[in-house]
């Protein structure tokens, strides 16, 4: 089976997954009852008297059998119909998509950072196996699955944002913050991308860049500390394994240097597990991310899920559960592809 | 196997950690007795010195209240305490409830195959295609709209999100026992299907499932924590680490001027998940032969 049957094959295992998805969703919000359900479509049901509620349940068909409510909201959900948030006041989907850039932008800078440094600390602690740069490295993996993301990120916040005042919480500077979006409202701020340290740049303020720069700097460690732990955990023992492998005796045999068998053979197959858990690490980053902007404040889909889920504002929190699960998913496809393409063995299976 | 864990140094440092978390536990009525004079309901709701009154600034650490108070003074010290017996609680409510679940599907699936292990394991794949603690905060979210007790509906929703797991395991387990002779052997001798799984499969294959089970520890009181750090967990004023932090959260707001009613908390929890990460850590190293030190 050639490469691109196998990633046609994986795309369309996707369709029942994600329909089965959809479904759990749909079957926990049979939980609530109608009355409750009818004030996703509805923006403001404090000021519908009880009979109005009860023609709105007909007629969004809250109350014919589950098989056509379920029919309803999916086509609803098709064409973008994700409801109403009773507690942002406003839409689901134009809110979640307006959040989406300040996350991306912590992903952005965080992920790099977590990827390079993972497998480097991995690699390194291996190859110098029981050394005290070996020590130190798993000292700071077993701290970093062990020391809880929001009491880290309490901590720093405490110690760098409330007690040394160097940076505020949230994307920027209060008073930058401000100028953005009264400079937005007169349209003398261009919305690129949405990323702030790229919008800044191209309304020619570096000035700006350099405040979301520093904002940025204790979300991403916080994400960096735990996520970099456990890939370097991966890495790790996986460059153990491939250092004892009888092809590196072999390499060594043949005379080649020390540097050539470590990082052209050990290194490139110790790396094929560590494309598998890199799936995983995409689901512990999403958890990661409600966390990490839940302490900094910092106003991404985390952040707003985490706040909605407070207020049990149904709403948002399950658009955000299918919208990180479609993301999972989809991560996990690519890693499936890349190892496919990596391994070609794996096609076969 | 105990012989190479005691040799090594970490997973010794491990197990004490854990022994002193059992402690706690187990002593927490004599370590932190409530000294107010207050009859409790549930112990886990930490009673309130009425001499300190109500107010929301925090207390200091004081010979009669070791680790200070925090919002509405509340004690530190007897939430600390009684938090492990809670973390150990908790986690062994999800636990049994989670291997319960898993055992029965995973053997079902397991042993029959076809039709039943197809669907067992659709629903599985569904739950595992969400992070976990986000599926969880859907199910807290939907079953607190309808009125649900939080802190129950969080236990809930962290067995709902960890059954999965043990399921996809013990089905491997079953399906490696499954062929073996001493099956086959039970089955000429006309034992019923029932009998097969309880007598000869289940015992060959729960050895390693309780291993890792009991591993999650760690990582199941960490989900509660982080759940409770939300605002989705325990009341206000309850032994439970994550919530004590959530309370301390406006206090960090000011620096580290009210310190203690954030970082004694956050102590406890790090060294219950440490404990645990590195028994694990060298369990693993034990079991697994390809990282075994020479």
């Amino acid at each position: 089976m050639g490469l691109r049957e196998y990633i046609i094959r994986r795309l369309i295992l996707i369709i029942p997954i994600m329909l089965g998805v959809v479904l759990l969703i749909f079957a926990v919000m049979q939980f609530v009852d109608p009355v409750q359900r009818v004030t996703l479509y509805l923006r403001n049901p404090r000021q519908f008297a009880p009979d109005v509620i009860r023609r709105y349940i007909s007629i969004y068909g809250l109350d014919q059998p589950v098989w056509v409510q379920f029919y309803n909201w999916l086509s609803g959900m098709l064409q973008g119909q994700f409801g109403y948030s009773s507690y942002y006041r406003e839409m689901v989907l134009p809110g979640l998509l307006a959040r989406v850039p300040a996350t991306l932008e912590i992903v952005l800078f965080s992920t790099p950072l977590i990827i390079l440094g993972g497998i480097w600390l991995g690699v390194e602690s291996a190859v110098r196996k029981d050394r005290s740069f070996d020590q130190l490295t798993r000292i700071f993996s077993i701290l970093g699955t062990s020391l809880p993301s929001f009491f880290f990120g309490i901590l720093l916040s405490a110690i760098f944002i409330a007690q040394l005042k160097w940076v505020s919480t949230s994307r920027l500077t209060p008073s930058l913050y401000t100028q953005v979006s009264l400079m937005q409202s007169s349209h003398h701020w261009n919305t690129y991308t949405g990323l702030m340290t790229l919008d800044s740049l191209l309304n020619g303020r570096p000035d700006i860049c350099f405040d979301a720069l520093i904002h940025l700097a204790l979300p991403v460690l916080v994400l960096m500390f735990i996520q970099t732990a456990v890939l370097v955990r991966v890495t790790r023992s996986s460059m153990l394994e491939s250092l004892g492998k009888t092809y590196i005796t072999a390499a060594r045999a043949k005379g080649l240097t020390n540097s050539e068998v470590v990082y052209k053979h050990a290194r490139r197959n110790a790396l094929i597990p560590v494309v598998t858990i890199s799936g995983l690490l995409v689901g512990g980053m999403m958890t990661g991310l409600v966390i990490t902007e839940s302490v900094f404040m910092f106003p991404g889909i985390g952040q707003w899920a985490a706040e909605a889920a407070q207020v049990f504002d149904v709403s948002v929190v399950i658009v955000y559960a299918m919208f990180s699960s479609a993301v999972f998913v989809l991560a996990n496809l690519i890693v499936d592809v890349l190892y496919a393409y990596i391994d070609p063995r794996i096609r076969l299976g | 196997m105990f012989t190479r864990i005691l040799k090594n140094p970490l997973s010794v440092a491990g197990l004490v950690l854990i022994s002193y978390n059992v402690f706690l536990a187990v002593f927490a009525p004599f370590i932190a007795p409530n000294t107010t004079g207050i009859v409790q309901y549930d112990p886990y709701l930490i009673p309130r010195d009425p001499a300190l009154g109500m107010w929301m600034e925090p207390n200091a650490p004081t010979p009669a209240h070791l680790f200070g108070t925090s919002s509405m003074q509340v004690d530190l010290f007897y939430g600390c305490v009684w938090g492990t017996r809670f973390a150990f609680q908790l986690g062994l409510e999800v636990i049994v409830a989670t291997l319960g679940i898993g055992l029965v599907l995973g053997l079902l699936a397991g042993y029959y195959g076809g039709f039943i292990d197809e669907v067992i394991m659709r629903f599985t794949d569904i739950i595992l295609a969400f992070p976990g603690l986000i599926l969880a905060m859907v199910f807290v979210a939907v079953l607190g709209k309808i009125g649900w007790n939080v802190l129950q509906a969080a236990i809930f929703s962290i067995i709902l999100i960890g059954w999965p797991g043990y399921t996809r395991l013990i089905r491997g387990e079953v399906l490696r026992v499954r062929g073996e002779d001493y099956v086959e052997a039970a089955r000429a001798s006309g034992a019923s299907d029932l009998r097969i799984m309880v007598r000869h499969i289940l015992p060959n294959s729960i050895y390693t499932v309780i291993i890792v089970a009991s591993l999650d520890f760690g990582s199941i009181v960490l989900t509660a924590a982080a759940l409770s750090f939300l605002g989705l967990g325990s009341p206000a004023g309850y032994a439970d680490w994550g919530r004590l932090i959530f309370d301390g959260v406006p206090y960090a707001a000011s620096g580290l001027y009210y310190w203690w009613t954030f970082v004694y908390p956050g102590i406890f929890i790090v060294l219950f998940t440490l404990g645990w990460n590195l028994l694990g850590d060298a369990l693993r190293d034990v079991l697994d032969p390809l990282t075994r030190r020479k």
